[in-house]
């Protein structure tokens, strides 16, 4: 199985998540992370799919999703062309002996420490999955309490950019 | 922003009176009509309810199905007096079936309503089955008010949630400004493209609510755009294989009557030579009695077309799907075959078989474009194809056994039920053995005068089916072919037909039995007869003459072969009210050939314990 990022422009209303996320599920296609936001044009939103699929499945899963009356635009986006982001929030275990070494695992991945409490500490970080991953690794000693991700969000390197356009307004 | 259709805007907004109701037995052409220049009219003053049946009659709608419940009551007082005739069913899935056979005895759009709660959900069978069968279909369904919604109110069901999956699109309508527009989206959506079912569902309060209406609305469709016309590219390639290849096939689906393409089809046909067959979903696209035409494909198909697939060197399927039920055992069906697959929706393209020459595109744009590159000198020599094929015809051709205990041969009802009716009357099935054999062994020689539920596989479909097609077409004799199970899911609606002056016939094929499936307990489960005996032979519970007599209809019965012609005869003669013939036959006929389920279609069947034999070049 690989991985594949796609950025699905769709408009930007009611049921429209229900309708990709039933597509989904109903198709038998996995998601591994999903997300959602507003664009430069507010009628207009971006969900960032990543998908695990072989590229047979793939062609189903944008075919699928393109026949989506909601739908506007697909757009696979290559990794090596494209910047992807993830954000997590995480809650440590950082008392007195624990906090400096802490704080050096955070500075080393350049992370930010967003709350301080007695005994803990909550961290940002954003990034790729597996730069998170690695700073999880590090954290993982110190003991987590709590942590949340975000899904992945991806945007296309370079000046061309990807929106629903002027032209689909035409057809 | 998107035109709505030509169609969709010239239907006059003024038109009042009701049409005369003998609707043309041509076809809807789907091609550019001429756009009315009729200036936006004047805001009007009214409901939401008005607002939607003003919609629907400027949107050309002559007739609905539906049954009106509290949610969806605002709707029922405009349609009183209404050009809209409103045919009220007995049950909400009568409704959604009635719609649907209008929608494919027509060509134009089924109507039906409901209302919130169950109304609604009694519509999703039929939805589905549309769905499947990508029919053009707007259901209207009550909700209750907006303040309500969310809070598990009386007669409340997420309609808009549970017919995801089973739409081509639905809508929750949140204001009753938004009325007119959403209604003409949904038929444009509906009757587009790959046709298929739209729902809409109004809010008590956005129907009561005061609004204005004007039309025509501009539709907001921006991420809606059906590719009509194939690339040339693909059809120049197309075309080259089909010249090259010598054992070539053209594998037919629905698409084609959808696309109103069988003229084209046939000069398509001829140009090339190249043999045909007509998928369940496409029979009457392609004249059986044409020599070029092998039969139906699949799992009860004929030999002669099954083979022909697994041997031929290129399919070409134009508006066909691969269903499983055609192809068999993917990994083997049609191993030496290069295809060709046009369909209108690119996510059929590829789904099942990979396509070589991918075409996306309206079948009659691309067949047209076929025969504008194509010419017939060019075409290689076929002739041992084609003694193959006409072998293979001669030495297995589509037949049955006289039961041995005497009892009536289902075939031979349906056969001579073809025969005596002719080829103009259009034939409704259920689904099952009588599905089957009354697309095998009646010969369908005019697009649009077989219909059944294909993909769902829908009992209950044939009565309310045969009604819709009946209003839509009331010049022309329709019949319901149905069985004695799928017969008393719906037979209620022929109430319906007495009532409202629509005469179909029925015939029962009445074989005591859930027939199909004890045909695969006879095959398949060691002849373990677990819950098929229905009991309409033993205990002639019901009786199915009383039963059409206490509905308004004729009830007539035939219990031996001497006196079918005349039972059927007999029906023919009455025309003013439903007639429903019980044909007392055998249980233990069986459809063959057949391809068991899973197995591949090298190993069709051509009766029980018998292979074809095939010589080398056979196979």
């Amino acid at each position: 199985m690989s991985k594949h990022t796609l950025s699905v422009l769709v408009e930007n209303k009611p049921s429209v998540l229900a309708r990709v996320a039933g597509l989904f599920s109903r198709r038998g296609f996995n998601i591994d992370s999903l997300a959602v936001g507003e664009t430069e044009n507010p009628d207009v939103s971006r969900i960032t799919i990543v998908v695990n699929a072989e590229s047979s499945p793939l062609e189903q899963v944008t075919k699928q999703l393109n026949k989506l009356v909601n739908v506007l635009k697909i757009v696979e986006l290559d990794p090596a062309e494209s910047v992807a982001r993830e954000l997590l929030l995480v809650k440590v275990r950082a008392d007195r002996a624990l906090r400096s070494q802490v704080l050096e695992t955070v500075n080393l991945f350049r992370a930010r420490v967003v709350d301080v409490a007695p005994e803990t500490l909550t961290i940002e970080a954003t990034g790729t999955a597996d730069k998170l991953d690695a700073l999880l690794r590090d954290l993982e000693p110190f003991g987590i309490k709590e942590m949340v991700q975000s899904g992945l969000v991806a945007i296309g390197r370079g000046s061309r950019s990807i929106n629903a356009g002027p032209t689909l307004r035409a057809a | 922003m998107t035109k709505p259709t030509p169609q969709i805007l010239a239907n006059a907004v003024t038109r009042r009176s009701r049409s005369n109701g003998a609707s043309s037995t041509e076809p809807v052409q789907r091609g550019p009509a001429p756009v009315a220049d009729n200036p936006p009219m004047a805001p009007v003053r009214t409901s939401g309810a008005g607002s939607l049946v003003r919609s629907l009659e400027a949107l050309g709608v002559d007739v609905a199905f539906g049954i009106p419940g509290g949610a969806i009551l605002p709707a029922y007082d405009p349609l009183y007096d209404s050009t809209v005739r409103h045919i009220l069913v007995r049950h909400e899935q009568g409704a959604g079936h009635a719609a649907t056979g209008y929608a494919q005895a027509t060509g134009k759009v089924g109507v039906c309503f409901a209302t919130s709660g169950p109304g609604a959900t009694n519509l999703v069978t039929p939805i589905a089955d549309a769905y499947m069968d990508s029919v053009p279909l707007v259901a209207i369904t009550g909700q209750v008010p907006r303040p309500a919604i969310g809070s598990d109110a009386f007669q409340e069901a997420d309609i808009q949630g549970i017919s995801l999956p089973v739409t081509k699109h639905n809508y929750l309508v949140q204001t009753a400004e938004e009325i007119p527009r959403i209604l003409a989206e949904a038929f444009h959506l509906a009757s587009t493209g790959r046709p298929g079912p739209v729902l809409v569902d109004i809010p008590k309060d956005v129907l009561q609510a005061e609004t204005s209406f004007t039309w025509p609305p501009t539709l907001d469709l921006p991420g809606y755009r059906p590719t009509l016309h194939p690339h040339g590219k693909q059809i120049r390639e197309a075309a080259r294989l089909m010249n090259a290849a010598s054992r070539p096939v053209l594998y037919v689906g629905g698409g084609v009557l959808k696309a109103r393409a069988t003229e084209g089809l046939r000069e398509l046909a001829e140009l090339t030579g190249i043999p045909v067959v007509t998928t369940l979903m496409a029979r009457g696209a392609f004249p059986d009695s044409h020599p070029q035409h092998l039969g139906m494909p699949g799992m009860h198909g004929t030999v002669a077309a099954v083979c022909a697939l697994q041997k031929a060197d290129l399919i070409v399927a134009l508006g066909a799907r691969f269903d499983d039920r055609v192809t068999g055992q993917l990994d083997s069906f049609a191993p030496g075959a290069k295809v060709v697959h046009a369909d209108i929706d690119p996510a059929e393209i590829g789904k099942n078989r990979i396509a070589d020459v991918p075409i996306v595109g309206d079948a009659r744009h691309v067949i047209g474009e076929l025969i504008a590159v194509l010419s017939a000198d060019s075409s290689p020599d076929r002739a041992g194809w084609w003694t193959q094929l006409d072998d293979l015809r001669q030495r297995y051709p589509l037949g049955y056994e006289e039961p041995v205990d005497g009892t009536l041969a289902p075939q031979h009802v349906i056969k001579r039920l073809g025969e005596v009716v002719g080829p103009d009357a259009i034939y409704v099935a259920g689904v099952g053995q009588h599905q089957m054999w009354a697309s095998q062994f009646i010969s369908y020689e005019k697009p649009y005068t077989w219909l059944n539920s294909g993909g769902a596989g829908t009992m209950g479909y044939a009565v309310p089916a045969a009604m819709g097609a009946k209003v839509g077409q009331p010049d022309t004799t329709v019949w319901a072919i149905d069985g004695d199970g799928c017969f008393q899911m719906t037979n209620q609606e022929l109430a319906t037909c007495a009532l409202e002056g629509i005469p179909i016939k029925v015939a029962v094929i009445n074989n005591g039995n859930l027939g199909m499936v004890r045909q695969w307990q006879t095959l398949f489960y060691g002849e373990r007869y677990s819950n098929t005996e229905l009991g309409t032979h033993k205990h002639r519970i019901p009786d199915f003459v009383k039963l059409a007599e206490a509905l308004g209809c004729v009830g007539l019965r035939c219990e031996t072969a001497a006196d079918v012609d005349a039972t059927i005869e007999a029906a023919m003669a009455i025309d003013d009210a439903p007639v429903v013939i019980d044909f007392v036959v055998g249980k233990d006929a069986m459809v063959w050939p057949m391809v068991a389920a899973g197995t591949s279609n090298d190993e069709i069947m051509f009766a029980r314990d018998v292979r074809p034999v095939f010589d080398d070049g056979d196979l």
